[in-house]
């Protein structure tokens, strides 16, 4: 009777399974297989292209195409950039808050989470706006305090896009850090106020180390996402093509290699690369931010 | 506006702290102030640019680029929701009810599976449960592109490319769906309500339906919450998968109307910001009646 009722709870799982076959498995495996594959034409380009098998080729050209590399290396370092500054704004404002009786901060909690109901390309869509020199209250704004940015300006790009990330993130993680906040027993500040620590003291000394976890996570999710980045610098694209090229960031790249150069091949190679890229990073990561635990 | 109110606010909140918080004496006046400032600053932050938009609606052409963008002049809102409405024979219409149609179907049936499947990892034990879960979790790392690109070719060759089920079928294998399902039984169903049910004789596929679902209500909203606001806010996807305009979901919609003004030289600037605004509303209405759900299920989430 125990055995068939395992069946029974295995059979619950059976349509995600399938799902997961279909939909991840089989996508990956295609798409490996595709990148181990190239499309060559034939002399004059009249026989139409035939497809041969190049082994690892494509994932050699991949390591030494030097606009893939360099998308990563600036996606990487803006990530070095933005990620520690958007969680420390979320980290300050996640302490004010939890100095705030609940009902306080319960107000503004919900004020600090207006963006993240927002969608990505619509925030991108309000942002790109804002910075426009033409309908754009910031132009205007900077010019009377004696300012003459041009936010789409190549060289302001990465603080442009960093600024619409922040806004977009710091609620949510906000949040994340806020509920770890709430966890830490209450005793622990009483005991130190009695031995007359500072509130600053007790925010770095007890209540910082206590949301180490929130903030590892925070971070692997943003590293994770960032890697990715897409949405942002293509709605920045459609509007100043000067200010982003089309190969700004690696997803932007695999997306022209396949549907505007047509070398499905090539992007599969590139987007198993990201993968790899990607599960490395979040590796390193973790392992850092753990080791420092010890 | 709110920046008045917040102000005018902290005196009731000094005695409110008093009662809730034993110990207020150790925080001086000048460090609660200071908490208040960086707060408001914040929170100015966060509100300024839908602020921004929501004035930026309002006003016609020469008005949007020629007047002050923090405040109003002139009122021609209907004048704008009448345009982005009737615009192109009223497409936009069109991508609001595809945005719904992939969102709420596809994210209803994305959320039974994963209660099943959560059901299933949490409650029973059997060969293979472990290797599903660490599938789960793998597939979080897995980049969107990477799944993206060959699940275009296998739709290609299904023909089913820019048909509304290359949207709603990868809706429905969500993974982190399906973790949340496995939290949430977890805190939810005990072990020995099962039992006591199956001495009743009650079958496995009865005890799911009128039990475990009945008493996932809060946890199946929230998985359903964020699944939804997850379709809804998909980009990447519909772009790919969608071609043409009529399949279209509002996102790509408005990104399209973005580009045109370089394009073809036709400004849809004041659509484009109307839309925008209109396309915030069913989340902001969805988040804030849910808030409850929603809430849990961020935290929850990233917690475990």
């Amino acid at each position: 009777m125990i055995r068939s009722m395992r069946w029974k709870g295995a059979a619950f799982t059976v349509p995600f399974q399938l799902g997961f076959v279909f939909l991840y498995l089989l996508p990956i495996g295609y798409a490996v297989y595709e990148s181990l594959f190239t499309e060559r034409q034939s002399g004059l380009g009249l026989g139409g292209a035939t497809t041969e098998f190049v082994g690892l080729d494509n994932y050699g050209q991949g390591l030494t195409d030097s606009a893939f590399m360099n998308s990563i290396l600036r996606v990487v370092l803006f990530a070095c950039v933005q990620i520690p500054l958007m969680l420390l704004i979320s980290l300050l404002l996640a302490l004010f808050l939890d100095a705030l009786t609940s009902r306080v901060a319960s107000r503004f909690r919900i004020v600090l989470l207006v963006p993240y109901m927002i969608p990505g390309v619509v925030a991108a869509i309000v942002w790109v706006n804002l910075y426009s020199p033409d309908v754009g209250p910031l132009t205007a704004i900077g010019k009377a305090l004696g300012f003459d940015w041009n936010f789409f300006a190549p060289s302001m790009v990465w603080p442009s896009i960093g600024n619409l990330l922040t806004w977009h993130g710091i609620g949510y993680n906000m949040v994340i850090i806020y509920s770890a906040l709430q966890g830490v027993p209450r005793e622990l500040f009483e005991a130190a106020r009695l031995d007359g620590a500072s509130e600053l003291r007790i925010a770095r000394s007890i209540k910082i180390p206590f949301v180490r976890g929130a903030l590892v996570l925070t971070g692997l999710l943003s590293i994770i996402q960032m890697l990715q980045i897409f949405n942002e610098p293509a709605l920045f694209r459609n509007i100043t093509p000067q200010t982003v090229s089309d190969s700004f960031t690696p997803i932007m790249i695999i997306y022209n290699q396949a549907f505007n150069a047509g070398n499905y091949n090539y992007a599969a190679a590139l987007s198993v690369l990201l993968a790899l890229i990607l599960g490395l990073a979040s590796f390193l990561f973790y392992r850092l931010t753990s080791k420092e635990a010890d | 506006m709110t920046l008045t109110e917040r102000t005018t606010e902290r005196p009731e909140v000094r005695g409110v702290r008093r009662l809730s918080q034993p110990d207020p004496a150790s925080r001086g006046r000048g460090g609660q102030r200071f908490l208040l400032v960086g707060l408001v600053l914040a929170s100015a932050y966060s509100l300024f640019p839908v602020w921004w938009l929501i004035v930026a609606a309002t006003k016609d052409r020469t008005a949007l680029y020629q007047s002050n963008g923090l405040w109003f002049s002139g009122w021609h809102l209907w004048d704008n929701l009448h345009q982005v409405f009737t615009y192109q024979d009223g497409i936009f219409l069109r991508w609001t009810a595809n945005s719904f149609l992939y969102a709420g179907v596809g994210s209803l049936g994305g959320t039974l599976i994963a209660l099943a499947t959560g059901y299933g990892l949490a409650r029973f034990d059997f060969p293979g449960r472990n290797a599903i879960f660490a599938c789960v979790v793998g597939s979080f790392l897995i980049p969107i592109a990477l799944l993206t690109l060959p699940l275009y070719l296998l739709f290609s060759a299904t023909g089913m490319v820019d048909t509304p089920w290359a949207m709603l079928i990868p809706c429905l294998i969500n993974p982190f769906s399906v973790y949340l399902a496995k939290v949430y039984t977890e805190a939810t169903i005990p072990y020995e309500l099962l039992e006591a049910a199956r001495i009743d004789g009650a079958g496995e596929l009865r005890i799911f339906c009128s039990i475990v679902l009945r008493m996932m209500t809060t946890g199946g909203a929230t998985v359903f919450l964020l699944a939804f606001v997850n379709t809804w806010n998909a980009f990447f996807l519909p772009l790919t998968v969608l071609r043409g305009k009529e399949n279209w979901t509002l996102n790509l919609g408005l990104y399209n109307w973005t580009g045109t003004r370089l394009e073809s030289g036709i400004d849809l600037t004041g659509l484009v910001l109307t839309g925008a605004l209109l396309s915030i509303v069913p989340m902001a209405i969805m988040m804030v009646a849910m808030r409850r759900y929603w809430r849990t299920g961020v935290t929850l989430g990233a917690l475990k």
